[in-house]
């Protein structure tokens, strides 16, 4: 399988669907595991390194997951193929960028990684769209069993699952929820619940771009603490009280905007569809922040039956487009499928060449401009 | 507004200073506050707190009064020194190592815990689950007691007897 295969359509857990998808956006558990007998990657020879990839491939590869799989040789994969699959979240940056022989197996629908070689010997996740914890851990249980059948993971009962971090230890387990939350940004909320999810020892990153600032409201919480804590406890505590209390107060911070402040929310949502539909160059940077306006106004209009003036003209111009045959609408799958693909990457792989940043605003304002405009 | 350094990034650190009455304004991407020694870092990286952590508590030379610190894992020649550099250890044998001076960072990095409680490998010898088994139960136990769930500990309090004949 190429990347250009997949490079043009939007992965299945970014489709939209999914429960509570309008601001869990997607769910993904990931477990870290080493083999036994064999040092960790930092001191390991490039020839033990090869040996357990090796091992590891051939033992993936042989799996039955009911999909196709393929493997990705990530250190002999170019520059731009590696940027593709960080921006697609199906290898770490760390992966991509790391030294040394490694490798990934992707499921051909994406909701199965792989990476062989990154921190740990292995680490695979599972991602849905919505808010499916509970099915990606039943997911990622069975393929673990099916993994722990054929290799002997190194395992102490004091500590749980040894990894190459102590921050690891354990379950192993990191379990993250990638979250939309414009309304929490625009009522000046969302410092209070950055620092409440920290206070209550969660990770929050952003979920596009790279620093730690998160772009286009797109926030990503994980678990630290591994050891001590099991699995089901750990989801558990996402599903019934971290992902309720967030999701309500984002929808209470929507409810505020729309009864307190109708003008400042629309005309974030003006601005951005005015920005989006006419512009002629546009940095990744500022398309995430525009499409974040659209994505909360499509959404405030489909699950609280919102309607203000900006929100009304966004629902005629997704009707114009259906009027015009075509299968795209302006629905909540097209705005997340231009998130993914005016990715830098995403540009360029798809459009088959290198392109500067200056092309590449252009390209994106392009893409942009043709979705929204029927 | 761009960073007025590097003229490529966001600027995100706004600085104003007022010297002798003049006023400066200084806008900066993090990274270039960062070189420039002006931004405080938002979190600390896992090298600083490894390194802090394992400099905080006795080393075990004053412990022992031998050189300990030094020593090195024979399986695969890692060191303390090296950890901290590199932030991960050398191979699964180092838990045993290091142990002791591994066990505040561990407890630190997982709100005080210590020992194991979830999943268990199907090939771990029945002595490994029954073990892990027991620990989780009087994990839950405390906690029930502690919620003056004492129902649930009564319940949780026979399951380990059970366990333990």
């Amino acid at each position: 399988m190429k990347l250009t295969d997949i490079s043009g359509n939007v992965n299945e857990w970014f489709d939209g669907s999914g429960p509570l998808a309008d601001i869990v956006i997607s769910s993904r558990i990931r477990l870290a595991r080493n083999i036994a007998g064999h040092k960790f990657l930092s001191r390991c020879s490039a020839a033990e390194k090869s040996e357990i990839l090796k091992k590891l491939r051939d033992m993936l590869m042989s799996l039955e997951l009911g999909e196709k799989i393929f493997y990705l040789s990530v250190d002999k994969t170019s520059l731009l193929g590696r940027h593709f699959l960080v921006e697609r979240h199906l290898i770490s940056r760390h992966h991509a960028f790391g030294k040394g022989p490694r490798g990934a197996v992707i499921a051909r629908r994406e909701f199965f990684t792989a990476m062989i070689n990154e921190e740990d010997h292995l680490r695979i996740q599972v991602l849905k769209g919505g808010c499916q914890l509970s099915q990606c851990y039943e997911q990622i249980n069975h393929i673990d069993d099916m993994i722990e059948q054929k290799v002997d993971y190194a395992f102490s009962p004091r500590y749980g699952y040894l990894t190459a971090c102590p921050t690891n230890l354990g379950t192993g387990i990191r379990v993250s929820v990638m979250l939309h939350l414009p309304a929490l940004k625009m009522t000046g909320q969302i410092e209070k619940f950055l620092n409440a999810t920290r206070d209550m020892g969660l990770a929050v990153r952003g979920l596009f771009g790279e620093g730690s600032e998160a772009a286009g409201d797109f926030y990503q919480i994980s678990n630290q603490a591994t050891l001590g804590v099991s699995e089901s406890d750990i989801i558990s505590l996402f599903e019934n009280a971290i992902i309720p209390e967030i999701v309500e107060y984002e929808n209470a911070a929507r409810n505020q905007l729309l009864s307190k402040e109708p003008e400042v929310l629309d005309d974030k949502i003006a601005r951005a569809m005015a920005l989006l539909r006419n512009a002629h160059l546009i940095s990744s940077q500022e398309a995430l922040f525009l499409l974040s306006h659209l994505r909360m106004g499509i959404n405030m209009r489909e699950h609280m039956g919102a309607s203000t003036p900006a929100i009304e003209k966004l629902s005629e111009l997704s009707d114009a487009s259906r009027g015009t045959d075509k299968s795209e609408t302006l629905s909540i799958r097209t705005i997340n499928r231009l998130f993914m693909l005016t990715q830098p990457a995403h540009l360029q792989l798809n459009c088959g060449k290198q392109l500067g940043p200056e092309r590449r605003d252009a390209l994106r304002a392009e893409i942009i401009r043709s979705a929204l405009n029927g | 507004m761009y960073c007025q350094n590097c003229q490529k990034k966001e600027a995100t650190i706004h600085l104003t200073e007022i010297t002798d009455g003049l006023r400066t304004e200084t806008h900066l991407c993090e990274h270039c506050a960062q070189e420039e020694g002006i931004a405080v870092k938002s979190q600390l990286s896992i090298n600083e707190l490894l390194s802090s952590l394992l400099a905080s508590q006795p080393s075990d030379d004053e412990v022992f009064g031998d050189s300990k610190q030094n020593i090195s894992c024979p399986h695969c020649g890692s060191t303390l020194e090296q950890f901290t550099k590199d932030a991960v250890l050398g191979c699964p044998y180092d838990y045993e190592v290091f142990g002791k001076s591994l066990l505040p960072l561990i407890k630190k990095a997982h709100n005080g815990k210590k020992t194991h409680c979830g999943k268990v490998p199907s090939k771990a010898s029945t002595g490994t689950k029954e073990q892990i088994e027991l620990m989780k139960l009087r994990q839950e136990l405390k906690a029930a007691v502690q919620n003056e769930d004492y129902e649930l500990a009564a319940e949780l309090r026979d399951k380990i007897n059970q366990r333990e004949k």
